[in-house]
This record gives structure tokens, sequence and C-alpha cells, in this order.
């Protein structure tokens, strides 16, 4: 049977990793290529390297992700600044499994079908950073959730698929960092429009999370954080994955599973 | 020294740098002479079918890769897509594959239930049907990283070595003489991949 993934997800910023809160707040978490050592040892199912900083405008720092896809025997994924083909080509050739797109995606959406009929499907996944409204609702943000574009996220998720994104990573700002659980109604929302993946992330802080969002939210896998970085919330740097057995307990959904 | 054949299709630099990693030496080669010259073979491969074929065919690699096949003594293990070529054809094109592995590459489309998401994509556990120098060691408790939306459907049983469940059990490791596939990325798939790769390179040519 299918493994539900959990994915550490992690922010680069310069050279190197940090964690926000509410996309704000960058603590240190350590050195990428060494985190990702220590995530390979743990025999994650997947990783994504997100850079808050090239997703405001820099180039992806190659020589960084270089020395991370060399410590990695699990599938990796990079987001951060990607506006064209020529930058993905690069990415995975260097060895990426996947291409993470947000911002140049939304400006710009034949971007996700450029991306897709080249590397196929799987390979494009397509970000959709979101934020609550004030009076009820949800908004598709981007350039790092500084900028509103006035659109749904539902919506936005079927377009990118239309597009020819594979899987959707979906983060909700508000609970981003703050290990309060995911929003479970928005990824549901979004799961049950789309017929592909959908990555819950934002939230995340306990294994009864995680089984939340698969189980109520749909979601066919979901990104971590604070949770993978920190002992615990408000505590030290302490780079861990849950024991595979709880995982596997929790999530497993029985003998009926196809 | 394992011959990456590299035909433009898919990353060669994780097999290699999974090899390296495991301390087997590897090269990675496009030109036919390289080909003539392998003791053992990898074809990997992201992609649709008929594309691979005809690169491979533009390429000149198709000729030496046959003789290879034919003569018996070369392994050569086909990876993802590679693996699909080593049958007769695909759902996916009009491409005939080599057919060293007689049987067909299906697509998952139809066959498997609609709740089921195309592709098969993450990690999954893999049934033994026979054993194989080739999983040697990891016959029980071993996970795969797996992206594909089609499968190789062998037409004789005693090429199956495992299969592994989405909708249906499908053929996910096979072997024929010094013919092997893997559906799965073994060098994408941690200390379980390492192994096969391992396993593959201590493999003694017939």
């Amino acid at each position: 049977m299918l493994k539900t993934r959990v994915i550490p997800c992690l922010l680069l910023d310069g050279s190197s990793l940090v964690k926000t809160e509410r996309f704000r707040d960058p603590k240190y978490i350590g050195d990428p290529a060494n985190t990702l050592r220590i995530f390979n040892e743990l025999e994650v199912d997947e990783i994504f390297i997100l850079d808050i900083r090239a997703a405001r405008g820099e180039e992806p720092r190659y020589d960084i992700l270089q020395e991370c896809v060399d410590e990695c025997f699990m599938p990796l994924a990079y987001g951060g600044g990607i506006r064209d083909l020529a930058q993905a080509k690069r990415l995975i050739g260097m060895g990426m499994e996947k291409v993470v797109v947000n911002s140049a995606a939304s400006r710009n959406p034949s971007l996700v079908r450029e991306l897709a009929d080249h590397f196929g499907s799987q390979a494009v996944v397509g970000s959709i950073d979101v934020k609550k409204k004030l009076f009820g609702g949800y908004e598709v943000m981007i350039d790092g959730g500084r900028t509103g574009t006035g659109r749904d996220p539902v919506e936005y998720a079927l377009e990118l698929r239309r597009q020819g994104a594979g899987e959707i990573l979906v983060t909700s700002i508000d609970r981003e960092g703050t290990w309060t659980g995911f929003d479970v109604p928005l990824v549901k929302k979004i799961s049950e429009s789309l017929d592909v993946p959908v990555i819950a992330h934002g939230g995340g802080g306990s294994i009864a999370d995680i089984r939340e969002a698969v189980r109520s939210g749909g979601a066919s896998a979901v990104a971590l954080g604070s949770m993978l970085v920190f002992q615990k919330k408000g505590l030290g740097v302490l780079v861990n994955f849950p024991e595979r057995a709880e995982l596997e307990k929790a999530l497993d959904p029985g003998e009926d599973a196809v | 020294m394992i011959t990456i054949v590299d035909y433009g299709m898919g990353n060669l630099n994780s097999v290699k740098n999974m090899l390296k990693r495991i301390g087997v030496p590897a090269r990675i080669a496009s030109d036919p002479a390289s080909i003539e010259s392998a003791e053992k073979l990898i074809l990997p491969g992201v992609g649709a079918f008929d594309p691979a074929m005809r690169k491979i065919r533009d390429a000149g690699l198709g000729e030496p890769l046959r003789a290879k096949a034919r003569e018996g003594k070369t392994p050569i293990l086909g990876i993802c897509l590679g693996m699909q070529l080593l049958t007769e054809g695909s759902d996916e094109g009009t491409e005939p594959g080599f057919g060293w592995i007689p049987g067909r590459t299906r697509a998952f489309r139809g066959r498997i239930p609609d709740a089921l998401k195309i592709p098969h994509m993450g990690w999954n556990e893999t049934d033994l049907k026979r054993s194989s120098p080739l999983v040697a060691g990891l016959e029980t408790g071993a996970r795969f990283y797996f992206v594909h939306s089609y499968y190789v459907d062998c037409a004789e049983a005693a090429d199956r070595v495992m299969t592994t469940r989405y909708g249906i059990d499908f053929d996910s490791v096979v072997q024929r003489g010094n013919i092997y596939g893997a559906q799965f990325h073994p060098e994408k798939s941690h200390r379980f991949g390492m192994r096969l790769l391992k396993n593959f390179s201590e493999i003694a040519p017939c």
C-alpha cells in the first residue's frame, strides 16, 4: 500500500536554514548540508527546500543546493525564485526530483505548463500560500506572503492543475510555525476539488495533527517544519523525525485500504 | 565498472551519486563504443516511452544494447522507464520496446479504482515472488520510491521477482537471465535502494 508521505520542509535564507513563524521572524536552524545529512540518516520520505530569500527575487543558491542533493538519497524538491525553464533545467539536472513554483506561476501561469511539458507533471509542484481574510474566506498571497492576489485558493489550485502541476503544496500562512495544527478545512476544500496529491503545510505540531490532515483533510502528504527542527515549541533546535512505527500506526487506514 | 546509459532522458547524476556513495565505480556514456565495452549496464529513464525508444535509436545505441542482451553475459538493469523499455511495448506509445522481458507495459488508468491518484507516486512496499540476486537482503520490510503512470505486466510468471500493490498487483522487480528491471527508483530509496544497487554491482557476469 502507498504510504502517506511525511516531508520535512526546510527554509533556506542565504546560506543558512531558518524557521519562521507566520512567515516572519526567521530563527537560525543550522547548516543546510549538515541538516540534510541528518534527515538522510533518519530515512525521511522526501524533502522540500524552499528558499525564502530567492522567493523575493534572488537567484537560487545552486552551490548550496548541489551540496544538499549530494547528501540526499530520497526525493528532493526545491522552490524559491524559479521563473523560467533554464533555472528548472539546472535544478533537475543537478539531481532535484521536483521544482516548486509559487509567485512566478501566479504572474505567469504558462510557466507551469512549460515546466510540465518539459519534465512531466510529476516534477512540478504548484505552491499556494494562503491567508485568512479579515471577514472570512481565504486569499492566495505571493512574494513570501507580502502581496495579495485577491484570488480564491480552490480556483487558483484548479488553474495550477490545468496548467500541469502534478501536486499542490498548500501552506497556511496563519498557522505556519505555530504548532497549532493544519488548517484542515482549507486542505479539505482543495483536496476535494483536485485529482492530484495535495500536501498540507503550516501548523503541524504532532502526529495527531498529521493524522487529521490526512484523514479529515484528504491530504496525500504533509509537510512539517518546526516539529522536525525544534525539540518542542519555544525550545531549542533538534533535528528529529517521528518513529516510523508510530506514524504508520496513526496513518494506515487498515484492512479496507486498496 | 558500471556503465550508465545516457540517452537524454532522466537524471543520471542521482544514480551515479548513489553508486559513488557505496563505492561502486561508474561512468555515464552516450556512445555505442562504450556500450559495446561495458561490463554492466544501467538503463535509467524518466519520461515517455516513444521518445525514449527513438532517442536510443537515433543515438545508435539500440543495436549495441541488443547485442549485449542477446549475448546474455552483461547484466543489464532497467530503472523506472528503463524497465518498461525492456518489455515488448507500452500503452503509452506505438514504438516497439526491446522485448527482452516478454509482456507489456500497461496504463494504470482504467485498471485501478478512480480514487487512486495517477501517477503512483511515493513510497510503497514489495512482495517477493521468487529469489533473485538483485533483491538479496530485501525480501521483507523494504520500501521504495515510485513515480509512474504505467506498469510492467510480465507474460511469464517466472520473470516476476517482486510485485507491488496499487489498486492492482503489478510487477515491480523483474529478472530474465541477465536482464533485470526495477520500477521504483533505487537511487532515491535510501539504504533499500543502496542495497539493490550494491547487489547489482556484485552480480558476476554470466
